[in-house]
């Protein structure tokens, strides 16, 4: 038996099989993963096992929970986003004109989210559609009461901020997600492609904003400075990237508030080689001092310089302000 | 049939990166010759077009991460040294003041992340980039953003560690911003477009969540891609390659 050839034969009629093995890089790790020495009596079974792989896993085999509930998070976020923002655009006069490409733009980008993590093979137990009417993106929980109530009705400025809340803890959750994630390659590039996606959409709307508080739009908000004593509140003028905690994002002090999601998760601290999740504000990598590391760089750039992961409790009870009590969102 | 098997050698030489490719060339070769078999693995890390390999494991994209940070942070250098920012606004100063801190800052951490085994700095060539003129400099920039973008995200999966993974996902997401900050400066509303996302369109205006075509992901590239789009800005002597991530 020439297991190369039998391979290339397989190609013939199933072009995506090293897809299926994890690339043919890693059709090589099987042999490693077998042991010391590949001998004629173990090949049967390695070759068995390799098929298994490629052909049993994404169509009967369930993925693990602990992914299949990473998926579910970001599932409901996606939902969170996509109806925020289909909401935002339905709202007459709350966009405007010059603005609105943008917002058909993450909302379309949500949608393909939605799309792409409901599509991952051996995801079993997936959300349904939790619709808009689960959600209450005035904080309230379902009373439509929350301080955040005008963001969808003719308060741009808020929408602006609760948008920027939104896309940043999304950001904040899947780079928290991908330790999970990494067990399954493809799983996790997928994952990775939607993540930065959220970050071109916070640096965006960042941009918006600081526009806004100029009395600027379009092209024209782009030629606005942020202005790092005025990071915070409804027209702050924060950066395209996380400075420091921000100041507590754009609505600190309404009940609830936009400041834990600039804030630490949980652990908050830890060893250089473990996994942690400290505030935006950190400026210590791996146990390398970026302030000390880099001459001329100060705490704000070297927060800047590195986005920090969110735990799925800390992100679940940011998220849970927007739904209403009766879901079962976020739990 | 034992001759297309794998000698008898230790486990840690079978599944170091450098066997694994060795392997797979011969996989490749035997599948397309026919009779070529698996003879061994020789250990060749040399480069035919002498370039500078990143090396293996995680610390092969680590140094593959410093390499494109080096070569990000060497061009916000020249890009403040130029005409263009000279004469920029204040807001496009901050914007690259702050490009050049970042990127210095990746660049230097990863090195000391890296220690004793860095490669050597590495030595650019922006001269196809005009640091006097707006639109050669943003176009440039915009380059190096989105490909460190896409460099990331295509590195991803063969990052080993938990916490190197995360530090990578730290780095990656700012690349993000400040690509869709400069795509925004160049063309407003163009922070994600279709040459790096692959936009989604719903099949009509009132489909629910999740249908219609595309997915709205970034286009991730993986490491052979991107050291060719990386070489053309680096000096010969300081071209890179990443042999073990194929």
């Amino acid at each position: 038996m020439d297991l190369f050839k039998l391979i290339s034969e397989i190609e013939q009629v199933d072009p995506e099989i090293y897809g299926r093995i994890d690339t043919r890089r890693r059709v090589f790790k099987h042999f490693g993963l077998a042991g010391k020495a590949v001998t004629a009596a173990v090949l049967p079974g390695l070759v068995s096992g390799i098929f298994q792989r490629a052909y049993g896993q994404g169509t009967a085999t369930a993925l693990p929970t602990p992914v299949q509930d990473v998926l579910n998070l970001a599932l409901s976020l996606e939902y969170l986003e996509y109806y925020f923002y289909d909401s935002g655009l339905k709202a007459a006069g709350l966009i405007p004109d010059a603005d609105r490409p943008a917002f058909v733009t993450i909302r379309n980008d949500e949608s393909g989210h939605i799309k792409v993590l409901r599509g991952v093979p051996g995801f079993t137990n997936i959300i349904p559609d939790p619709t808009r009417a689960a959600f209450d993106y005035s904080g309230g929980r379902g009373t439509g009461l929350g301080p955040f109530a005008p963001a969808l009705v003719n308060d741009y400025a808020l929408f602006l901020g609760s948008s920027q809340a939104f896309v940043d803890t999304g950001v904040r959750a899947y780079k928290g997600g991908a330790p999970v994630l990494k067990q399954n390659k493809d799983l996790l590039e997928a994952a990775l492609n939607i993540h930065s996606v959220e970050a071109r959409h916070s640096s965006h709307v960042r941009t918006v904003r600081r526009g806004l508080s100029a009395g600027q739009s379009g092209q024209a908000a782009t030629t606005v400075a942020a202005d790092l004593n005025n990071l915070s509140g409804k027209t702050g003028r924060p950066k395209s990237w996380i400075s420091g905690n921000d100041g507590g994002g754009p609505s600190p002090t309404t009940n609830p508030s936009t400041a834990p999601v600039y804030a630490a998760g949980n652990p908050a601290t830890g060893a250089a080689t473990a996994i942690f999740y400290p505030a935006e504000s950190n400026t210590t990598q791996a146990g390398v001092d970026i302030t000390a590391n880099t001459a001329g760089i100060g705490a704000a750039s070297a927060s800047e310089a590195f986005d920090e992961p969110l735990d799925p409790a800390s992100v679940k009870s940011i998220a849970r302000n927007f739904v209403a009590a009766s879901t079962a969102l976020f739990l | 049939m034992t001759k297309l098997l794998l000698p008898p050698e230790p486990a840690d030489k079978l599944t170091s990166p450098t066997s694994r490719r060795s392997f797979l060339r011969y996989s490749g070769a035997s599948m397309a010759v026919g009779g070529l078999l698996l003879a061994g693995c020789d250990d060749d890390s040399e480069d035919s077009n002498n370039r500078i390999d990143v090396g293996t494991g995680d610390t092969g994209i680590l140094n593959y991460a410093y390499a494109l940070e080096q070569l990000e942070a060497a061009f916000y250098v020249q890009v403040k040294a130029g005409q263009y920012y000279a004469n920029a606004s204040a807001a496009e100063k901050q914007i690259f003041d702050d490009l050049a801190l970042h990127e210095l800052a990746h660049a230097n951490f990863l090195k000391a992340a890296l220690g004793t085994s860095a490669i050597k700095a590495l030595e650019p060539d922006f001269s196809t980039i005009n640091f006097n003129e707006k639109n050669s400099v943003l176009e440039a920039a915009q380059k190096f953003e989105d490909l460190g973008v896409a460099a990331y995200n295509g590195a991803g999966r063969y990052i080993e560690s938990d916490v190197n993974l995360l530090l990578a996902g730290k780095i990656v997401s700012v690349e993000a911003r400040h690509a869709a900050l400069i795509r925004d400066l160049r063309s407003y509303n163009k922070f994600v477009d279709n040459d790096v996302v692959v936009l989604f369109t719903p099949t009509s205006a009132t489909s629910a969540p999740g249908v219609g075509e595309g997915t709205g992901q970034e286009r991730s590239k993986r490491p052979n891609q991107v050291v060719e789009e990386a070489n053309v800005y680096l000096k010969e002597g300081s071209k890179i390659s990443a042999n073990s991530f194929n």
